[in-house]
């Protein structure tokens, strides 16, 4: 499981960093979106670069939906510009070339899976074929089936069928996995990865942070609008604070806090929690200091660690 | 991040016969769509037969100060019916699409908006078409009403100028109601109207204060139109009902575009 992370991440490194000499295919510029006394986005920049998956994380209200209701055209900014494929997202030129799987509570429920494809299919001139929207969106066995009698994992593939139908360029995906199950989750992330090795965008929203470290080439935090930090999910985890180094020592509190790199100390009992950024050296004098030192583990913070701490910070 | 965009070569536009293609695709599923909803279909088709049934057909024998009760009513049920598909159809099935946000899924495609009114506003001529069939059907049968050939085309034909005209009031309740309440707020404004307007019963048998409230409602001017075909119609010059028709519908889509624009504005 390591080893294989740790494989897909200098692949994306060198990915992301060959992308990043390329022309943006979508962009915010400066963007403010106000709703009445309310800040959405406040001043954001934003570029999406052809064949990256960029996962946009935020707590709830960070203006995540926003920026890619903006991107489809759906709202217009307060100011600032908001372009893709070079023009305004409201063209009809621009959608034929998107694709959007939005969060929704409802969609029509009396018409078959089969159906609201064939409807959406009609909408573009070169449309994927039916059985290639089936197998994308893995809807084998339910074509026939009413909307109204699919489970909610069901559902959301149907949703995603709907937004392949156009093989479009560009695909934004808002919180594409809730209410799947582990398995319907794991086949739309590769199915987001087979998207991207074929050249296509993709912008995900998403509350698993798990699935923006697994997908994205690069993460956007953002909270309240504005965005805090950008990179790597390698970068984001790093920009954190540092590493957690965990053991059992007699080594006081009071003492540890005073070494070299030392964040923060949680002691409880005999365990302690350390974090540092400069681990090395912290280790190398906690050891020296205390010869029965044991149980040392050091950890890079999840991801999660690393975006509450990044969201809180500000 | 001053990335300039390039100017990308779009897809060629759309030709004539596919933008016929996505018309005619919208408006079969939207129509299989309101088909199977059986809470909307039945409703809609059977509430009109069941009082034409009950008020029509039973008073067949009827025939007061000159009316054929079965033959005006059909006039009144065939307005009564294709008023309520519009209005339900249109007003509370879009509201509850665009509550779900169903709508921003469409509008996020490259969908043309003007095939989803198209198929919403055909939607509601065809529902009120099938229930006029099944009124007349009715009242031929066992209402004892005749009916000549152009009395029917000209039946459909009026059928038809209602549905896109109550269309209208359709999208602008759409727009206005929020979804949960949108059934009630529909019966609420439909009911009183069509019973106000002689819809149930001959407008001559309401009391003299309700007569003349009458006029200032789109469903008086629609069964004017629509019993003028068998000779029922008041006094008042047949042009003056296709005015008001016709204002009304103009009054709703003129609405309706403010309020639109205002909540894109806002939005």
């Amino acid at each position: 499981m390591l080893a294989t992370t740790l494989i897909r991440e200098s692949e994306t490194e060198t990915d992301y960093s060959a992308k990043e000499t390329q022309q943006a295919i979508a962009t915010l510029t400066g963007v403010t979106k106000r709703y009445g006394a309310t800040v959405a986005l406040d001043g954001l920049n934003l570029a999406l670069r052809p064949g990256e998956v960029v996962a946009l994380l935020g707590p709830n209200g960070a203006g995540k939906s926003t920026a890619v209701r903006l991107l489809l055209g759906l709202i217009a900014p307060t100011s600032g510009i908001a372009r893709v494929f070079g023009g305004d997202p409201q063209t009809p030129t621009t959608r034929l070339r998107v694709g959007a799987m939005l969060q929704v509570a409802r969609i029509p429920e009396t018409l078959r899976v089969r159906e609201h494809l064939d409807l959406f299919r009609s909408y573009y001139p070169h449309p994927l074929p039916m059985a290639e929207i089936v197998r994308i969106a893995q809807l084998e066995g339910i074509e026939d089936r009413m909307f109204s009698a699919l489970s909610g994992g069901q559902k959301q593939r149907v949703l995603f069928g709907l937004a392949m139908c156009g093989d479009p360029d560009l695909v934004f995906l808002d919180e594409p996995t809730v209410g799947m199950d582990i398995e319907a989750r794991r086949g739309l992330w590769q199915q987001i990865r087979t998207l991207a090795n074929r050249g296509k965008t993709v912008l995900l929203t998403t509350h698993y942070l798990e699935e923006a470290d697994a997908l994205a080439h690069r993460i956007i935090v953002i909270n309240k609008g504005k965005i805090v930090s950008e990179g790597t999910p390698a970068e984001i985890k790093n920009a954190s604070a540092g590493r957690k180094i965990r053991c059992r020592t007699r080594l006081t509190a009071e003492l540890l806090d005073t070494l070299p790199g030392v964040v923060s100390v949680e002691r409880s009992g005999e365990d302690v929690v350390v974090m540092s950024d400069r681990v090395e050296e912290t280790v190398r004098e906690m050891l020296r200091r205390d010869e029965m030192l044991s149980d040392l583990e050091i950890a890079r913070p999840a991801l999660e660690d690393a975006f509450l701490a990044l969201t809180t910070k500000r | 991040m001053s990335i300039p965009s390039i100017a990308y070569p779009g897809p060629q536009s759309l030709g004539i016969g596919h933008i016929v293609e996505i018309f005619g695709k919208e408006t079969k599923y939207e129509f299989l769509k309101l088909l199977r909803n059986r809470s909307f279909s039945l409703a809609v088709i059977a509430f009109p037969i069941m009082f034409y049934l009950l008020f029509g057909v039973t008073n067949r024998g009827a025939n007061s100060s000159g009316i054929h009760m079965a033959r005006y009513l059909l006039g009144g049920y065939a307005c009564f019916g294709l008023v309520g598909a519009a209005l339900f159809g249109i007003g509370v099935g879009l509201a509850g699409e665009r509550a779900a946000g169903w709508l921003e899924v469409k509008r996020a495609s490259p969908m043309p908006p003007a095939a989803y009114l198209f198929a919403k506003c055909m939607g509601a001529i065809v529902f009120g078409l099938i229930i006029v069939t099944a009124l007349t059907v009715l009242a031929v049968t066992v209402g004892g009403v005749s009916l000549t050939a152009g009395e029917l085309v000209k039946m459909f034909g009026i059928s038809i100028v209602g549905s896109i005209s109550f269309a209208s009031m359709g999208f602008l309740l759409a727009l206005l109601v929020p979804a949960n309440a949108a059934p009630g707020i529909v019966n609420l404004i439909y009911l009183p109207m069509s019973f106000m307007s002689g819809l149930w019963m001959p407008i001559q048998y309401l009391p003299h204060w309700l007569q003349r409230i009458a006029p200032a409602l789109p469903t008086y001017h629609l069964a004017q139109l629509m019993l003028h075909i068998f000779g029922y119609a008041n006094q008042s010059s047949l042009a003056s009902h296709w005015f008001g028709l016709a204002g009304f519908t103009m009054v709703m889509l003129g609405t309706s575009w403010l309020v639109f624009n205002r909540a894109q504005q806002n939005a």
